[in-house]
Parts: structure tokens; sequence; C-alpha cells
């Protein structure tokens, strides 16, 4: 039987004239040589039985998209008797490269001018006659959709189809061979060089989307797919991060300890407390970055970030900011660190700046742990879940206050348009280059301030080396002392505004710097407080810790960020006075009402 | 009656911001200051353009559009600088 091919670029009424020539009655089949399946059709024409082909619409015959791959291994591997080529005529000057391309390739064509119809309303005519001279081969004008000149075409095409061309095959086949030249040494290059993640189909993306970005469901599912991201980065992060404060503990105990013995005390404590304990510091964020990216490029390659966007943008447009922020702020809630450095996302500086403004208030697992020890110390196990939800409150009130006030400032004049990419599956290696790559950042921007800080603090509560450490005969002691009058009136004492001192360092320090400042630890301490503060005065330090400046590591990570010293002091400097205000008004507020 | 069908004739052109989702129209102008004006143009915003409203975000959120087979978020204020006509 033969077998007559449909050639053409896309849109130009291929599938049309298919359906009116095969009537309907055609089936999908599988080809030699390709993977994708084509629609063919079987008529009788001529007295013959034909089978018409209808290949993927291409533009370049010797161009490497997947349908003009198609279209070659198929004509390598089942050369057409004929091969009819389809040509949209008012874009005739377009669509002539590709009938000059199969021209050359040798091949048995009749050429059909379609949608005859409308290039006479545009005013285009074509002389098929001449035409026809020039490239000497049959050419006809033709309207699929109105069938005009469609019996001159099957004429035509009978007429073609008993005059085998000699040699036809072996011509193409040798002709084709070139470009596959070229497509077995273009994979070979890309297999080895390129990973391209794999892609969902559109209709796939298109059924995700109308779950995940429904207008009801899409921000509980958003809520949802952030409380699991946050649930896993801590349910993996926090055995990690206790094996690597355990690691250094050990390696401190049975290495370090022996080694350093015959040292001063002063310089082992030094050495010991400040600076190994420095080391360590940075060393406890090291699972949590990594964790963080891993599952932020999840999020990030699989295309959800801006779905995130698009179903929080109508909020956080209000505030300045954009539906990824919101995205960091939520993550902050984990740790600021990684948040900070994942703002990188944002394009617009000014935006990225306000953002990072705002994570610092985010309520992080360290200031947690101080949360949750002194409401266990001074709340009823009634009231504490009530008193933290109030604190997480809190925490979005400082952020959204913050971006309010300061949206002016930095001013967003980035356009909020942005492309929604397919649904992609991240490729592993991606996620794991992107969790060392920001590990290696923030250890190579952070790790000297950090220790610089740990070292500080320790010089300041343990010098002069005369007075009890953390004592007020200390230099830390001193500004304590110095600070009270600006401390007194937010209800907190001078042990815990060296405590607060310490905290400048890392929250997850606090309660062991109260334990060495009171001289007590764990039921003991906890006992001493709430016996020492009521309700009023924990609840304004709470305050103060919650929204203050969160640590040196967020310190260090704002700076190597933004790059700029005054937006730093900044962030510091307005934390420190919204944590100072807020206390104020909160202590005096209740001490005016009579809580005692 | 007849300016009825004086109507009909004319091109009923709107903004992308009033579309509804499901709706095709065709870009006729695009009213951006310059910094947006690049950017629509670089994600295939042009006039004569074929452009579908694909869904719009709750609470006044932003657009979902299509144009060939790329999909386009931007927002109502955004949208409202781009004139088009209903197919």
């Amino acid at each position: 039987m033969k077998r007559v091919a449909l050639l053409g670029m896309p849109n130009t009424g291929k599938s049309t004239l298919f359906n009116r020539m095969t009537g309907g009655a055609a089936r999908v089949g599988n080809w030699p040589g390709i993977t994708v399946e084509l629609l063919s059709g079987k008529i009788l024409l001529g007295g013959d039985m034909v089978e018409i082909v209808d290949l993927p619409g291409i533009y370049d015959m010797h161009g490497f998209s997947d349908d003009e791959q198609v279209v070659r291994h198929f004509l390598h591997d089942n050369v057409p008797d004929l091969a009819l080529v389809i040509l949209n005529a008012t874009q005739i000057e377009r669509q002539m490269s590709l009938l000059l391309q199969l021209k050359q390739l040798g091949m048995n064509l009749v050429v059909l001018l379609n949608m005859a119809d409308e290039a006479k309303k545009f005013g285009i005519s074509i002389d098929s006659r001449k035409m026809s001279e020039l490239l000497e081969m049959p050419i006809f004008l033709l309207s699929a959709k109105y069938g005009t000149g469609y019996p001159e075409a099957l004429q035509a095409i009978g007429k073609a189809l008993r005059y085998p061309t000699p040699g036809m095959a072996e011509q193409l086949r040798s002709q084709l061979e070139q470009d596959e030249h070229i497509e077995s040494e273009m994979a070979h290059v890309l297999k080895h060089t390129v990973q391209i993640p794999a892609r969902l189909s559109d209709s796939l993306t298109e059924k995700l989307d109308r779950v995940m970005l429904h207008p009801w469901l899409g921000l509980p599912i958003f809520f949802a797919v952030m409380y699991m991201l946050f649930q896993g980065i801590f349910f993996f992060g926090q055995p990690l991060q206790t094996g690597v404060n355990d690691l250094f503990g050990w390696l401190r105990n049975a290495a370090l300890l022996p080694l350093l013995a015959s040292l001063p005390a002063v310089l082992q404590g030094l050495l010991l407390d400040g600076v190994y304990n420095g080391v360590a510091t940075v060393a406890a964020f090291v699972p949590i970055i990594i964790l963080f990216f891993l599952f932020m490029a999840m999020v990030e390659d699989s295309g959800y970030l801006s779905r995130a966007a698009f179903l929080m943008d109508a909020l956080m447009a209000r505030l300045g900011l954009d539906g990824r922020g919101f995205v960091m702020l939520l993550m902050g809630f984990g740790c600021n660190v990684p948040a900070l450095m994942g703002t990188r996302v944002m394009r617009s500086r000014a935006m990225r700046l306000l953002t990072m403004l705002v994570i610092p208030f985010s309520l992080c697992s360290a200031r947690l742990q101080v949360f949750v020890f002194i409401t266990a110390a001074l709340f009823s196990p009634k009231a504490a879940p009530v008193v933290l939800f109030s604190l997480y409150l809190f925490s979005f009130a400082a952020a959204i206050l913050t971006a309010l006030l300061f949206k002016g400032r930095f001013k967003n004049n980035e356009p909020f348009v942005l492309e929604l990419p397919p649904y992609r599956f991240p490729t592993v290696r991606q996620m794991a280059l992107r969790g060392w790559l920001e590990v290696r950042h923030f250890l190579r921007r952070a790790t000297k301030f950090i220790i610089a800080g740990v070292v500080l603090v320790w010089l300041l509560t343990h010098l002069p080396s005369s007075a009890t450490p953390a004592s007020s005969g200390t230099l830390a002691g001193m500004i304590g002392g110095w600070l009270h009058p600006l401390f007194a009136p937010i209800g907190i004492n001078e042990q815990l505004t060296i405590a607060l001192i310490f905290g400048f360092v890392a929250k997850e320090i606090v309660i062991g710097a109260l334990a060495v400042i009171y001289g007590l630890s764990g039921e003991a301490l906890s006992g001493a407080i709430g016996q020492q503060l009521d309700w009023v005065q924990a609840y304004s330090f709470m305050l103060f810790t919650l929204i203050y400046t969160p640590c040196l590591a967020t310190i260090a990570t704002l700076h190597s960020e933004s790059k700029q010293l005054g937006f730093t002091a900044l962030s510091i400097v307005w934390s420190l006075a919204l944590a100072w205000l807020v206390s104020f008004v909160f202590y005096q507020g209740a001490r005016a009402l009579g809580y005692y | 009656m007849a300016s009825m069908s004086n109507l009909s004739f004319a091109m009923p052109s709107t903004t992308l911001a009033t579309l509804h989702p499901g709706e095709i129209a065709t870009i006729v102008a695009i009213h951006a200051e310059e910094l947006l004006h690049q950017r629509l143009l670089a994600m295939g915003f042009r006039s004569g353009k074929q452009i579908e409203l694909i869904r719009k975000a709750s609470f006044s959120g932003p657009l979902q559009v299509r144009i060939g087979t790329t999909d386009i978020l931007l927002r109502r204020s955004e949208a409202a600088k781009i004139t088009v006509c209903k197919a």
C-alpha cells in the first residue's frame, strides 16, 4: 500500500485537511523509529488504497525540537511515497522555507496552499501555476475549511503516486542522517552536562492548579504545606542540631579540656567558653541551614513558590511586600538566618530590604525555648498556652507594624509580573547543591563575626577576673547597672538585663546565662525566678526578648545579605526601640490597671 | 436600534482587569510606564496577541493570564493598564 505523509507548519489547517481526506475514519498507531503515536487513515484514491499519515507540525526540517525529530525519524524509517505539504497561504513568505528544505531532500511532493479564502480577503494573490513552474512541483490553492480546490488536489495526488521516483528512499535517508549525527552528538553532550528537571504535563499542571489555586481551598492548602515544611525542617533538624551540640561537647571534654589544662584559668575560659563556643554556635546552624534550603529548593523548583505568591499577594501588597516575602516570614518562625538568606529570590532590592527588616520579628525556635521556660515558671499550665499564643500574635503584629511604617522608605517600584511555571520535579542534585552552597556562604560570611561576638560577651561577663562571672562586678554587670534606669521602667531587673546582653549572642543561651547569673539551674532556677518576678515583669521581659535583635548570626546575615552597615544598624536600633516601647507600654499599662 | 447595531460593530474594548476567568481577548494597547512596559514585553505582551484570563486570586489578589503557552501572574492594578478587546 502506498503511503502519503502530511507535512507542514503548526496551524496550517493540516488536521482539518486530514479529517476531510480520511472522513474521520482515522486510527492512532505506533510507527518504527518514533515513540509518539500518529494518526493515520486509509482511503481509496484512483482505484488504490492509500494510507495517509498526519505528522506533527514543524517549522524547520533541520530543527531539533521534539516534533522536528519525530518527523525526521518517521521519514527515515517509513519513507513515504509522497509528501503532501500544506502551507498557510496567508503566511506564504514565512512558510516557503520549509517547502524548499523538503525539495532539497529530493522527496516526491505535492503542495497545497491552504486558507486560500483568507489570503484573498487579505489581498494576497498567489500565482500557483507560475510557482509550480519555478519549483517544478504540483502546487494547488485550497480551502480545507470550505473544500474549494480539493478535488483537483486529490487528482494530483493520485497522479503523483502513480510515478514513483527511483532511488528516492536512499537519497532521503542519507540526507536525514546528517541531522541524526547532530542529534546524537547533541544528546551525548546534554546527557553528560545538563540536568533538566522532569516537568509535569500542561494538563496535569492545570488540574493541580485548579486545586492548589482554588479560591477557597488555595489558602488552607498553602498553610498546610507551610506547616508541613516547618514541621519537616524541625523534625529532621532538631536531632541533627542536638547531635552537633553533643559532638562539640564531647570533643571539648575529651580532647580540648585535657589539652588546655595547663593554661591559666582566664585563657582557658577565653579559648573554651569564648572561641570554642563561638565555633560550636556557628556549627549548630549548619544542619538547619542545609535542611531549610533542601526544602526551599523543593518549594522553589517545583514551581510552588510562584503559586504562594499568587495566593498571598492580596495581603502582602498592602504591606509593601509580596507573596514570596510571606513564605520567608513564615520560615523565619523556624530560624531567621536561612529565611533572611532566602530573600535572595526577590529581584527588587527595596522589597528585599523591607522583607529582611521584617523577618527578625518572627518568633524563632530559639526564642520559643526561653518563653517555654519562663511561662512554665510563672504561669499556670492552663494559662501557659494562651501566653505563648499571645507572643505569636505580638510577633506578627511587630512584623506588620514594621512593614507598614517602613514601606514608604523601602518603596518597591518593581512591577509584580511573574511567570507561572509548570510544576516540575526538583532534582536531588539541584537540592543538595543549593543546601551546600548556602551553608558555605553562611560559614564564609558569618563565622568570624559570630565568634568575635561570642568572645566579646565572654570578656564582658568574665572581666575583671577578680569578679564572679556574670555578677554585678563584671563589665557586663556594670553595663547592666548603667542601663538600669533604662530597663527599670519596663520592669526588667539587673540580672535579667545581663541575661539580655547574653541574649544578643543567641537566645539559646539566655536560660544558661540566667543559670550562671543566679548560680542555680533547672527547677531551682525556675523556682527562684518565679519567686523574684511577678507575671507582669516576666511578660515584659518576654516581649523585649521577642522583639529585640534575635541573635548575632541574624545580624551577621543581615549585614552579609544587605552589604550595608547602615541597614544592619537600622535593623538593630529599630528592633531595640520597638522592643523597649512595647515593653514600656505593656508594663506601665498593666501596672496602671493595678496588675501586680 | 440603529445605535445598537453601531455598538456591535465597534470593538468592545475594555481592560484586562475586567475580564472574567475563561474569557479570551486580544491585546489592543499597553499604557504602562517604562519599567512595567519592558517587563510586559519580555513576558510576551504585544498588541494583537490573544490573551486568556485563567483565574483571579481571592481578596482582589493578582490575575493569572495565558499568552500562547506562557502563564503569567500580574496584579489587577497592572492589568488595568492593558486595553483588550474581547473575542
